[in-house]
């Protein structure tokens, strides 16, 4: 049979055209959702926040000035000072700088270890997949705040360690979830052809499971962003997470509970910028779920 | 003068083992083959058909090496055991055989990819396109994603994949079972076409007879895991010797029955594979049955012998 050549040859231009056709009809959908637009401009207004910081900072965020110590707020400062006279203001900006940087890398790290963990586990079976599903049962056994505290307090009371903490508890969803996904695409034809061919493990995980078993990865990674800045904040308030005099939301709202009846500017800016950044996540990640999943809508 | 066989079946016996102890031992195995011998020469295409049950899934597992008979052996003339490029399978169900994640130029050209030469994306692509126009896919829609085509072409893009390594063999696993009606005579046109074009050696499993009549030059039936008869098309659908293949024959639908034909057959059922029946497997369903079929039945060679037709039954040539 001849192979005909009026065909114009492939390029990946071509290709990268699809791709891009796809983005664009991912767009086209969240614009369509008005709660998702909504999360995703304020962490779009995050990330800014996070990355101009030193900008859009009016003071010094560790700049000590006992003479202006509790002032509420005011044109100077904008959302008061606290106990020793730093500015809430640029300590909130600097703070996302911490908090929003802690939910990436947890999240991160957490989905692609635990979801290239699960979906080996689930591809191979057997006694290893045993072990594994074992061993993500216990950490889950124990209430995962728990576990973080306990382990964050174990490693040292700093930012790093508390994100330590929060990653290892959190990888076991991950292997659960690919796991269960991968336990489904094993049986597909697709992976039965592809070891009809001779394919590797390894190449049957990367093309065929890790593929399908991704999109509720996703968004569940979505959704634990917000998940994850609320913990690292609560590490932060107990006092496992930053330490003075690292500007973190949650350390702020921790020791500005000591002043909370007569200045209640103190905890509320930090408090606010944490409740607004991991609902915006919360929401952002529903609507992903909507598009990436319909199954799941409504749940 | 026969020539040599591409692939040889041996007394090829699978049995699973089911319902373990408490130390996980087996209690039971249940025999999804049971000694099938066949050999495939160069430009065959062979049917086989059976009921449900009969082994014929199992039969292609081992074909293609998913599953290892238990004993027997199986050899491929191209033997490449690593790879088994020699044989490649298209499965009955298009939905589930192509991944829905990849464009189909990377599903046409995966068996390539996965057998370990890394050919460059440009050269990938080209294979791909030319292995579509062979099929009857246009090249330009080979950047889309499986749920943008129909059944029909999804089994001509599964076609596609498994011509890419130039297989010696492809085992046909009901094409066209999940298909519209019109779209199965188009589908069994293209493997005839590509058959006659590149002297392609097909397998063909089926459980529909016009199927099998129209591909395949010779058909083998099976029955609990063995071949009960095997030969020419036309020898064995017009002249069965079987009771069994006769009981198949008469329980094709017919246009002239109009559906209200006395039933040839009682209903009975498959006899379980755990068990075996002793002697003829198909004493306890065979209006002949008689004295001899209490001994296991051996597959007999009926008169013309250079057609090849074999029969298990004693009484085939009485």
């Amino acid at each position: 049979m001849n192979v005909s050549t009026e065909h114009p040859i492939a390029s990946i231009e071509e290709v990268k055209s699809q791709r891009s056709k796809r983005i664009g009809y991912f767009f086209y959908r969240v614009r369509k959702s008005p709660l998702t637009l909504l999360g995703a401009s304020i962490i779009l207004f995050m990330l800014c926040v996070m990355l101009f910081a030193p900008w859009l900072a009016t003071h010094d965020p560790n700049a000590i000035d006992l003479m202006k110590r509790l002032q509420p707020p005011s044109a100077a400062h904008w959302f008061g000072t606290d106990e020793v006279g730093r500015d809430i203001y640029s300590r909130v900006v600097f703070g996302s700088q911490q908090s929003i940087s802690v939910g990436f890398f947890v999240v991160g790290v957490a989905g692609v270890v635990g979801t290239l963990v699960g979906c080996f586990s689930g591809s191979v079976g057997g006694r290893i997949d045993g072990l594994i599903m074992r061993l993500t049962d216990t950490i889950l056994s124990v209430p995962s705040l728990v576990l973080t505290m306990a382990l964050a307090a174990a490693l040292g009371a700093s930012l790093f360690n508390a994100m330590l903490a929060i990653t290892l508890v959190r990888i076991p969803y991950y292997v659960r979830l690919a796991r269960g996904q991968a336990l489904g695409i094993r049986e597909m034809g697709y992976v039965k052809a592809a070891r009809t061919f001779g394919a590797s493990r390894w190449h049957i995980v990367r093309w065929h499971i890790v593929r399908n078993a991704l999109p509720p990865v996703v968004v569940q990674a979505t959704l634990d962003i917000g998940g994850t800045i609320l913990v690292a904040a609560a590490l932060g308030f107990i006092g496992l997470g930053a330490q003075q005099p690292t500007a973190e939301w949650g350390t702020m709202v921790a020791t500005g509970r000591n002043y909370i009846l007569d200045h209640w500017w103190y905890s509320l800016f930090p408090g606010l910028a944490i409740l607004i950044t991991s609902t915006s996540f919360n929401l952002f990640g529903d609507g992903i779920r909507d598009i990436l999943d319909p199954k799941q809508r409504g749940k | 003068m026969t020539p040599t066989p591409i692939l040889q079946m041996k007394d090829v016996h699978v049995r699973f083992p089911i319902n373990p102890d408490w130390l996980g031992r087996p209690r039971q195995h249940v025999h999804a083959l049971n000694g099938i011998s066949i050999d495939v020469a160069r430009g065959d295409i062979l049917g086989i058909v059976g009921e449900s049950g009969c082994g014929k899934s199992t039969l292609a597992q081992i074909l293609v090496g998913l599953l290892k008979p238990t004993s027997g052996s199986l050899q491929l003339a191209k033997q490449d055991a690593a790879t088994r490029s020699g044989m490649q399978i298209v499965f009955q169900d298009p939905q589930s055989s192509l991944n829905p994640k990849l464009p189909v130029w990377k599903i046409i050209t995966e068996p390539v990819y996965a057998l370990g030469d890394r050919p460059s994306q440009q050269a990938m692509m080209d294979l791909a396109k030319s292995l579509a126009i062979q099929v009857g896919i246009r090249p330009e829609y080979i950047y889309r994603f499986p749920h943008e085509f129909s059944g029909g072409q999804r089994q001509r893009i599964a076609i596609a994949r498994a011509l890419s390594t130039n297989p010696e063999i492809i085992l046909l696993d009901e094409p066209t079972s999940a298909l519209d009606i019109s779209v199965q005579a188009q589908i069994l046109n293209l493997l005839q076409e590509l058959q006659r074009s590149r002297n392609m050696t097909f397998i063909l499993i089926s459980h529909n007879v016009s199927v099998i009549r129209h591909m395949c030059n010779r058909t083998a039936v099976m029955y609990l895991g063995q071949i009960v008869e095997v030969g020419a098309t036309l020898d064995v659908l017009e002249n069965p010797r079987h009771p069994y293949t006769q009981l198949l024959m008469e329980s094709v639908p017919k246009l002239s029955d109009a559906g209200f034909s006395s039933d040839p057959a009682e209903k009975t059922e498959l006899p379980s594979n755990i068990k075996l029946p002793a002697g003829c497997f198909f004493k306890d369903r065979c209006a002949r049955a008689t004295s001899g079929c209490q001994t296991p039945q051996a597959l007999v060679t009926g008169e013309p012998r250079q057609t090849g037709h074999q029969v298990r039954c004693h009484l085939a040539y009485a």
